[in-house]
């Protein structure tokens, strides 16, 4: 019997995630089938009901490709992105969570007690006066129940283990998910680990199609609500915070098409090492004002820079979290 | 144990620098925490720097470049001046007290000037105590 | 004592875990749902504009971020003191009914269905969406495909990104229609309309048809005796984008009725220590633990519970199909948790009703995006139905707009306190002594929490010839007693 080329094994797995990320796999549409002819998918708990179990069970470097999105925020998550990078060949940081650490990243503005007493003491619609939390062991009449632990950091994946490639986006666009998908099913030639793959290597401004104008200034900036986009100009340019000058292009520049600024989830480019940092430089060389008090004025109206400039990439940055 | 701040100067090779030069020469007192980088213009001073300075362990960071007009570059100061602000509200927000950042021009005949801005800064750093952000680097690791 | 653990489950919102203990003689003494995550949205996006929320907030879901978007841009909305225009109000309303015709085409194909149309004790190698087009026919298959991605077309038209869209801005909408998108979109809508009562169709034809499903539903031990709460219009009908909340109790009376404002008179969450997950109840009605009945205040908020606490549906097909459902399974309210997939049926062809409706409005193409703003109130609630349960957003401002607290109650967090008695029900009813625990049984324990749409709708069972799961039997030193694998795919 002539011998077939064994299937790909891909494994996909969530960690501290929304979902999306594995709805832009299952996003492939009528291509599903495509892929499912190409690739064995051997764990993934949005859609199979495979147990760690299983996974322990593996030898190490069984699976080919895991795809694994999500940030790395509880105990759970950093032990199974150690068991996953152990039984894969090849881990993708699939996402700007296990990217970056993404939207469940601005927690590292808070601390773990900060938000376990929010959530748990201080909504206004919890009733606890005995100021219950969830405990990592707890026994109940019948037995011994176990969550994990929450940890103080939310961490990208290339925290807590090795990674091979990057896959940006929140979540990546489905179109470069298959081409990046198909480059590895055809054994075409892959870039050196630790690159980033299914994105662009410019940055959104050269890709977007608003209108822009060669030397920008900008002498007052905007919140969204406060000016009528005219839905053609650049945002920058009418005063509203866009992340295009610092972020990568290949999403297809979806949020401009909806009329809403870019927010950097495809992260920086190629050789930036904080995301925020560029966009830092970036805005001073187009505010006009060249007084200090003028400055300020114009700086004051940046709402909530930390948060926008780092809106996906507060773990991955420099500073990494707010002081403890 | 008394605290010995670590002050970080990013310093104008044009002017700043060379006033710090003066200061030493001309032997006036001036604390010794500080640790000069030079660079061929403030406008060379990315974000990036700043951060890198607080995280290797920095308690304060002194930027220091050419007089409004007087840049060899035209602009450079300026932009660094925008950087500047929007730098103090970045660290504001990550929980670094913006004190800890501060940007003086200071020309090549200031070297007085520059002696005392290096004491005053030392002073305020001292007060303010030793910055947080190596603790935080720690439990990070 | 005897434990099976089940983890990881397929979940809601990502993880999830089954504990269930049994006693010396193999019977269920007490399951345990636990979910072991928690991101604390409420507690960081605080201090950030708050127009940036309900683009942040979408992340909390990536299956239903567009229930989240909603209730997020109306309390925005709220929270700056300012009603958005008409025009904007319809193209809001058209997104939300596309988002529900997608979540609901999933759910009950890839998910429900491969219980009913292959069999709940089928071989599992067919009990999954394959299955089900083995069954049905590929033809229909793929139309299940192109409808569910026609309707997130028409979501990433209106938001630009297709799972996290960017519709909402305070006062109104970013973007509006073309006179030759509406027309498209009324085309598509109609072929949801049809789409949806074929689906119910085979509803008839698959489930109702067969005595033994029928016989499942009702007398199976899927039957909890819960309030219904569901998001009601002016008239009592459902309404997913905007109204009031009803709450009806096991008799169908009105227990209450509320605004987005009053919600914490009638709702509190309580902790405990062994989830993360927190269990909503009515505060009216009190905690009595995980009990049913009408001294406990656990209430359940699904499509079933939605029907029980209406009145009826806004569409006339829907209507048609809401009377017929309540007159076969013996009036209202309905308490069986299976029949939740006839009730999401039902607002399926709601959804595709009322999105043709919207489609055929010429005026949705007005230019009205957007009402200015004029001042920040500083507070405000919105509240939606979300596919799986009703979606509560409150938020505090300071006087430019920055947040200063949150407080949400996501949609299938109000199902918790329910989603853990029809666990622990469904395995009373099938885990004996002198059973055996197999496959079969196994499914239908896991059918109970199945029903509530936990989440991840596309997905489960999705793929061919691989739904594999072990069940582990323990004892209390937590030494193996028995294990069942299910289907480990080749
Ligand atoms: S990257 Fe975005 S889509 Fe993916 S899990 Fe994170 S929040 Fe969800
Ligand atoms: S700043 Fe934003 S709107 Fe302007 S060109 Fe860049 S990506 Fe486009
Ligand atoms: S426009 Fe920006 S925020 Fe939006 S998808 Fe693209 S990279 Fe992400
Ligand atoms: S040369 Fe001194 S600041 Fe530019």
């Amino acid at each position: 019997m002539e011998e077939q080329k064994p299937k790909l094994k891909l494994a996909v797995y969530w960690a501290a995630a929304c979902g999306g990320c594995c709805v832009s796999v299952l996003d492939v549409h009528e291509a599903l089938f495509t892929v499912i002819s190409a690739a064995d998918l051997v764990f993934w708990p949005i859609a199979l009901d495979f147990k760690y179990a299983d996974v322990e069970a593996m030898p190490d470097g069984h699976i080919d490709v895991t795809l694994f999105n999500g940030a790395i925020r509880n105990s759970e998550n950093e032990h199974m992105a150690k068991l996953l990078r152990k039984k894969t060949k090849v881990l993708v940081a699939y996402g700007s969570c296990s990217h970056m650490g993404g939207i469940p990243g601005l927690a590292n503005f808070s601390t773990k007690e900060d938000i376990l007493r929010r959530v748990f003491e201080e909504t206004e619609s919890s009733i606890n006066p005995e100021k219950t939390r969830p405990q990592t062991e707890y026994t109940v009449p019948e037995g011994k129940l176990e969550i994990p632990e929450f940890f103080n950091d939310v961490r990208a994946l290339d925290k807590v283990v090795s990674v091979d490639y990057y896959l940006p986006g929140c979540p990546p666009q489905t179109e470069r998910l298959v081409e990046v998908f198909m480059a590895i099913v055809t054994g075409a030639q892959l870039p050196p680990p630790g690159s980033v793959v299914g994105a662009g290597n410019k940055s959104q401004c050269d890709e977007c199609n608003r209108k822009k104008t060669e030397n920008k200034v900008i002498s007052k900036f905007f919140r969204p609500w406060e000016i009528f986009d005219d839905g053609e100009t650049c945002f920058m340019e009418q005063g509203v915070i866009c992340m295009g000058p610092a972020t990568r292009s290949g999403c297809g520049h979806r949020c401009i098409l909806g009329n809403a600024p870019c927010r950097g989830c495809y992260g920086p480019l190629e050789k930036v090492e904080d995301p925020g940092a560029k966009m830092m430089s970036a805005i001073s060389s187009i505010i006009e004002a060249k007084e200090s008090e003028e400055i300020e004025k114009v700086i004051a109206d940046i709402a909530d820079p930390a948060g926008t400039f780092y809106r996906f990439s507060l773990p991955a940055s420099m500073m990494r979290r707010k002081l403890i | 144990m008394e605290f010995k701040p670590q002050i970080i100067a990013f310093l104008c090779n044009w002017c700043s620098y060379t006033g710090a030069d003066l200061a030493g020469t001309s032997r006036m007192k001036y604390k010794s925490n500080v640790r000069a980088i030079r660079l061929m213009c403030s406008g060379r001073v990315e974000p990036t720097f700043v951060l890198r300075a607080f995280i290797k362990g920095a308690d304060g960071v002194l930027i220091c470049g050419c007089h409004p007009g007087d840049c060899h570059y035209n602009e450079g100061n300026y932009k660094c001046l925008r950087r500047y602000h929007l730098l103090k509200k970045y660290i504001l927000q990550l929980g670094i007290e913006s004190e800890r950042l501060k940007l003086e021009w200071i020309s090549a005949s200031e070297g007085k000037q520059f002696a005392e801005l290096v004491n005053s800064f030392t002073e305020t750093i001292t007060e303010l105590g030793p910055c947080k952000i190596k603790e935080t680097m720690e439990a990070l690791k | 004592m005897k434990r099976i653990t089940i983890d990881p489950i397929t979940r809601l919102e990502g993880h999830g875990k089954i504990e269930i203990f049994l006693k010396e003689d193999g019977e269920v003494e007490n399951v345990y749902f636990q979910v072991p995550e928690l991101r604390g949205f409420e507690k960081f996006i605080e201090g950030r504009p708050a127009e940036e929320i309900p683009h942040i907030v979408t992340k909390i879901c990536g299956v239903c971020p567009g229930c989240h978007h909603m209730a997020s841009g109306k309390a925005v909305d709220a929270a700056f003191g300012v009603v958005p225009t008409p025009t904007a109000v319809k193209i809001r309303d058209l997104f939300y009914m596309a988002h529900f015709v997608h979540s609901h085409i999933a759910h009950f194909y890839a998910l429900g269905a491969p219980d009913f149309v292959v069999g709940p004790t089928a071989p599992k190698a067919e009990r999954n969406i394959l299955g089900v087009i083995g069954k049905v026919g590929v033809e229909i298959g793929t139309e299940v495909i192109k409808q569910r991605r026609i309707a997130q077309e028409i979501q990433a038209l209106l938001g630009g990104h297709q799972t996290h869209v960017m519709l909402n801005i305070p006062g109104g909408v970013r973007k509006g229609l073309t006179e030759e998108q509406r027309a498209d979109i009324e085309v598509k809508a109609k072929g949801f309309v049809e789409f949806a009562k074929f689906s119910l169709k085979v509803f008839e034809d698959v489930v109702l048809a067969n005595k033994d499903y029928v016989d499942i539903i009702l007398n199976g031990p899927y039957k909890l005796n819960l309030y219904s709460m569901g998001l009601v219009d002016e008239n009592n009908k459902v309404n997913f984008y905007d109204g009031k909340v009803r709450v009806v109790d096991q008799d169908g009376n009105e227990h209450c009725k509320y605004g987005p404002r009053e919600y914490r008179d009638f709702v509190a969450e309580r902790v405990e220590p062994w989830s993360y997950l927190k269990f909503p109840y009515l505060k009216k009605v009190g905690w009595k633990g995980l009990v049913d009945g009408k001294d406990s205040g656990v209430y359940h908020a699904t499509p079933l519970s939605r029907l029980n606490a209406s009145d009826g549906m806004a569409t006339p097909l829907a209507q048609i199909e809401y009377e017929k459902m309540y007159q076969i399974l013996g009036g209202k309210p309905v308490q069986n948790t299976l029949a939740m997939h006839w009730a999401r049926l039902i607002e399926l062809l709601y959804s595709a009703e009322h999105c043709l409706e919207l489609a055929q409005d010429t005026s949705i193409t007005g230019q009205d995006l957007r009402t200015p703003i004029t001042k920040i109130v500083g507070e405000g609630v919105g509240i939606v139905e979300a596919q799986r349960g009703t979606l509560t957003h409150h938020y505090w401002t300071d006087e430019k707009g920055m947040i200063t607290k949150a407080n949400i109650i996501v949609g299938t967090t109000n199902n918790n306190a329910a989603i853990c008695m029809s666990i622990k029900k469904a395995a009373q009813g099938f885990i004996k002594k002198g059973v055996t625990v197999d496959d079969g049984i196994l499914n239908l324990v896991e059918m109970a929490f199945r029903a509530y749409d936990p989440c991840f709708s596309c997905a489960t069972h999705s793929l061919p010839g691989k739904m594999p799961m072990i069940l582990n039997v323990r004892n209390d030193k937590g030494e193996l007693l028995q294990q069942v694998k299910r289907n480990h795919t080749t």
